[in-house]
């Protein structure tokens, strides 16, 4: 923990205020005295812009978020990756291409840390269940013995890919118990606990690096037309909580076989925009809504010459040849995609990806959501053994589906793009916004549709890695606000309540680790868990923020957030929030319907008064009260909020 | 006098802490005063922060301790990964060439996304695989490209598997429209499977890949472009049936 000589939010201010904000006194007022209208706009200009490099001392910005504390790696760990986390009570376990370590954050001011435990992998991605501690080997180097001494042969028994579980009934002495080799060892994995079996859980291994030989684990199979290849499937593994010693792989669902072309997402708003401007303009578009298409001059020049010859005329065509054009257009675009080729049959099934990068298991709605190669998916887990693929989507600009976040309701989900494997700088100012960015659908009678794309909008330097990577929910009731790491682009947290308008209310930045080159660093993943937000710095250990009060988001919202306990946490298992009954649940509810203006000054004062007299007070009128909001749903614009207040403030009422 | 144990460092964290501050109100000009006055109101609004912990001289030491075990990763080279990078290099500035022909030559506007992200792509890749070269004091390979000829230190590029022949290589830059997309498509995904193929050699050889970058970086390699050739596919597929002659656009296209 870094007990920093100048508070960042001190930093903030500065920033934001800067080096003309040498006449104190009126300033530091104003600062102060406007803890959410100031903070309404994000600052402008990005304070994240130009921030100054260093590993432990690197300039920062922050916005809407505030330091609890931070902390290098220990000793054994520095140096070394440190990759995904999870949590376990009081335990945040950070994995790290070293080993694993388990910091204590039951005061999350001063993190300890508890194990340091050396067994080197890549990624050393970590889950739990119960007392059981999972853990993703997938370089070559890792071994069996836990050794650090690599692995040089190609082939050898000593060499460790695939999943270790250790025992961590005593978290002081984790026990090594088991470990399950798959043939291309494991990136990432998903532990999923089927709701209705307390006795097995199962994990999901999505491994993305080259099958190993045969030699070295028996039945590898590389050929991918090959019917038992280890390719274009993923590996269940199940886990007998009574003999966890006996975990072994299940099954191998082929998710991906059959896997016909799926249908793309729709056009983003930019695109319809840029064919309404064409239409406006007179350009010539071809077919409609989510089909239209701006057809280039490429193709319309020659046509127009040709319809202007054809009627015997020189020179430049005309207005009647345009006219001629557009009535032309639809049965020439329909020569134009001609016939199928007789060899190739349309429906026949064309080879889909792989591998996954990460499921993302949702059991509570029987969902999950698998970022695969070039396709998204979303499978049905019911039973765990055997997931179905429901739907598939791919996107253009996606280059590699990674990884996924569904919304509480599971009527959205959110996959990022990591475009360029989590090395390269991809936010510099001329990457396109729709590149290594997230990805937003809706879910429609198990279809996916797409509405819009989000990303990180600080440009960061060439020396900055950063692309789309992991997050969580943070459990706001009524709405879908998300926290996710850009490695060197910091941490973001976004709103995606309306899938349309995703936008930024806070972030966190550093300069880059190194000024000269690019050094590995940033945020490998950040997660909301039990009221703070924790964050896997790549070089810089472990951070922790809290939420602050702004314009987007009320002292009751994070109250309520605050209010939702989770036994543990792990990074591809979504929990379902459940908020239990409190003042700050219904008055988060209140304040949203204050800021969207759905109901009147007059009605938010009177519930506002109305909690208020109850909190502490007599709670006999707060079912009258609910009753009187719930009638009041009709004539809102936000009827749904409405009734989710009227609920609310019936449960104060017990 | 004598000290206690602890007294040197504590004194030692003062002065440091003074120094981190002041290197700060040196950048922010920031007169002291008012950074109390801040501080004051911030805190307010904070919970928590005010732990002690390491702070500068145990910050600094881990630091150095960063610096040296990044050192020591760097000295400690496999040969076959300084080849793989090496020859990959070759491999994906020839890649550069072909996709940098899109603009004149009459690519569709799919055609125009994908050999965007390929040089998007491989260029950063190029830059990577020479900072990793050159971290460990290896012979950086220098890249130069003019029109269609690609120079390595001055002389032809290395053939690394897949890579086109010159005569491909012309084939490509006298197609135009929807025949150079074809071209183009078919002599790139022979060009990816190629590197597919390095990857699968890089990691069939004893002592390869043991360090973490570069068993990421071919492992992404191997990701990317067996993706790519996937979608490269399609859009061959897309193309095969279709008469010669400008393609409408296609904003989404299927990978």
């Amino acid at each position: 923990m870094i007990n920093r000589s100048l508070s960042p939010t001190m930093l903030k201010l500065i920033r934001r205020l800067g080096p003309l904000a040498l006449a104190a006194g009126v300033l530091v007022v104003s600062a102060c005295s406007s803890s959410s209208g100031s903070f309404g706009a994000p600052p402008s200009p990005d304070p994240r812009i130009g921030l100054g490099a260093g590993l432990f001392d690197a300039e920062e910005a922050i916005w809407n978020l505030a330091w609890v504390s931070q902390s290098p790696p220990p000793e054994s760990f520095v140096g070394s990756t440190n990759s995904d986390l999870a949590f376990l009570g009081d335990y945040a376990i950070q994995g790290n291409y070293n080993g694993v370590m388990f910091w204590d954050i039951s005061d999350p001011a001063r993190p300890t840390i508890a194990v340091e435990f050396v067994c080197p992998a890549s990624q050393s991605d970590v889950s739990v269940y119960g007392n059981l501690l999972f853990v993703s080997g997938e370089g070559t180097s890792g071994r069996l013995d836990c050794g650090s001494e690599g692995v040089a042969e190609a082939v050898s028994h000593d060499r460790l890919r695939g999943i270790r579980i250790f025992d961590i009934t005593d978290v002081q002495n984790p026990e090594y118990i088991a470990n399950v080799q798959t043939c291309r060892g494991s990136h990432t994995h998903t532990v999923l606990k089927h709701p209705s079996d307390d006795d097995n859980v199962y994990i999901y291994v999505s491994g993305s690096s080259s099958v190993r030989p045969a030699e070295e684990l028996e039945g590898c199979i590389a050929a991918g037309d090959d019917p038992s290849s280890a390719l274009f499937r993923i590996e269940v593994i199940r886990v007998p909580l009574d003999s966890p010693e006996d975990a072994a792989i299940v099954s191998s669902p082929r998710i991906f076989q059959g896997l016909v072309e799926p249908e793309s997402h729709g056009q983003a708003p930019g695109d319809i925009r840029m064919v309404e401007e064409a239409r406006a303009r007179g350009d010539f578009v071809s077919g409609v809504g989510e089909d239209a298409r701006v057809m280039s001059r490429r193709f319309t020049q020659p046509q127009l010459l040709r319809i202007m010859r054809e009627r015997g005329g020189t020179g430049s065509p005309t207005a009647a040849d345009s006219a001629q054009l557009h009535e032309e257009l639809p049965t020439l675009v329909e020569q134009l995609r001609g016939t199928p080729d007789d060899d190739v049959d349309p429906d026949a099934p064309r080879p889909g990806p792989t591998q996954c990068h990460d499921i993302t298991v949702f059991p509570e709605i029987g969902l999950a959501a698998g970022a695969c190669g070039g396709y998204g998916l979303l499978l049905d887990i019911r039973d765990p053994e055997n997931p179905v693929r429901i739907d598939a989507v791919a996107d253009a600009n996606f280059s590699y589906w990674h990884s996924a976040t569904f919304n509480n309701d599971g009527s959205k989900v959110l996959f990022t793009d990591e475009w360029g494997g989590g090395g390269g700088p991809k936010c510099r100012i001329d990457d396109p916004r729709e590149w290594g960015a997230d990805a937003i659908f809706t879910i429609e009678n198990s279809s996916m549709v797409f509405h819009e794309y989000y990303k990180l909008s600080a440009p960061q330097t060439s020396v900055e890695n950063c692309v789309a990577h992991n997050g969580s929910l943070i459990p706001i009731p009524g709405r879908d606000i998300m926290i996710q790491g850009w490695y060197q682009g910091g941490i973001s947290l976004f709103d995606w309540t309306d899938p349309k308008n995703p936008h930024e209310i806070a972030f966190h930045d550093r300069g880059p680790v190194n000024a000269e080159t690019q050094r590995s660093g940033g945020s490998w993943s950040v997660y909301w868990y039990n009221g703070v937000i924790v964050n896997s710095e790549i070089s810089r250990g472990l951070d922790i923020f809290e939420l602050t009060p702004s314009a987007h988001m009320s002292q009751n919202e994070i109250d309520a957030a605050k209010s939702v306990h989770l036994d543990y946490l792990n990074a591809q298992g979504q929990p379902l929030f459940v908020w239990p009954s409190s003042f700050a649940l219904a008055g988060a509810y209140v304040d949203q319907l204050e800021r969207s203006g759905a109901l009147s000054e007059n009605r938010i004062a009177m519930v506002r008064g109305a909690l208020d007299d109850a909190d502490g007070g007599s709670r006999s009128g707060l079912n009258d009260l609910a009753s009187e909001v719930a009638r009041w749903a009709g004539s809102s614009n936000d009827s749904a909020k409405v009734r989710m207040l009227a609920d609310a403030v019936r449960d104060l009422a017990g | 006098m004598l000290l206690a144990p602890d007294e040197p460092r504590q004194q030692a964290n003062r002065i440091e802490k003074r120094s981190r501050m002041k290197k700060r109100q040196t950048r922010w000009i920031l007169p002291c005063t008012f950074a109390l006055a801040l501080t004051a109101c911030a805190s307010g609004q904070r919970s928590t922060g005010t732990s002690p912990g390491p702070e500068g001289r145990e910050l600094e030491r881990l630091e150095a301790l960063f610096q040296a075990r990044a050192d020591s990763v760097t000295s400690n080279v496999s040969e076959a990964d300084v080849e793989f990078m090496t020859g990959m290099i070759s491999h994906h500035a020839q890649a550069l060439v072909m996709s940098g022909l899109a603009p004149t030559h009459g690519a569709s506007p799919q055609m125009r996304i994908l050999t965007s992200r390929i040089i998007n792509a491989q260029t950063d890749e190029i830059a990577f695989m020479q900072a990793w070269l050159r971290d460990r004091q290896r012979h950086v390979p220098e890249v130069e490209v003019d029109g269609l000829t690609l120079t390595i230190d001055g002389g032809p590029a290395p053939r690394m598997h897949g890579m086109l022949s010159d005569a491909q290589m012309q084939e490509l830059a006298a197609a135009r429209g929807v025949e150079w997309d074809r071209v183009f498509l078919t002599y790139m995904i022979q060009h990816h499977e190629g590197a597919v193929t390095m990857v699968s050699d890089l990691f069939a050889t004893d002592g390869a890949a043991n360090d973490d970058i570069a068993f990421k970086m071919a492992s992404d390699i191997q990701v990317d472009q067996r993706s790519e050739i996937r979608r490269m596919k399609r859009m061959l597929e897309e193309i095969a049936g279709r008469p010669e002659g400008p393609s409408p656009q296609d904003r989404h296209p299927s990978p």
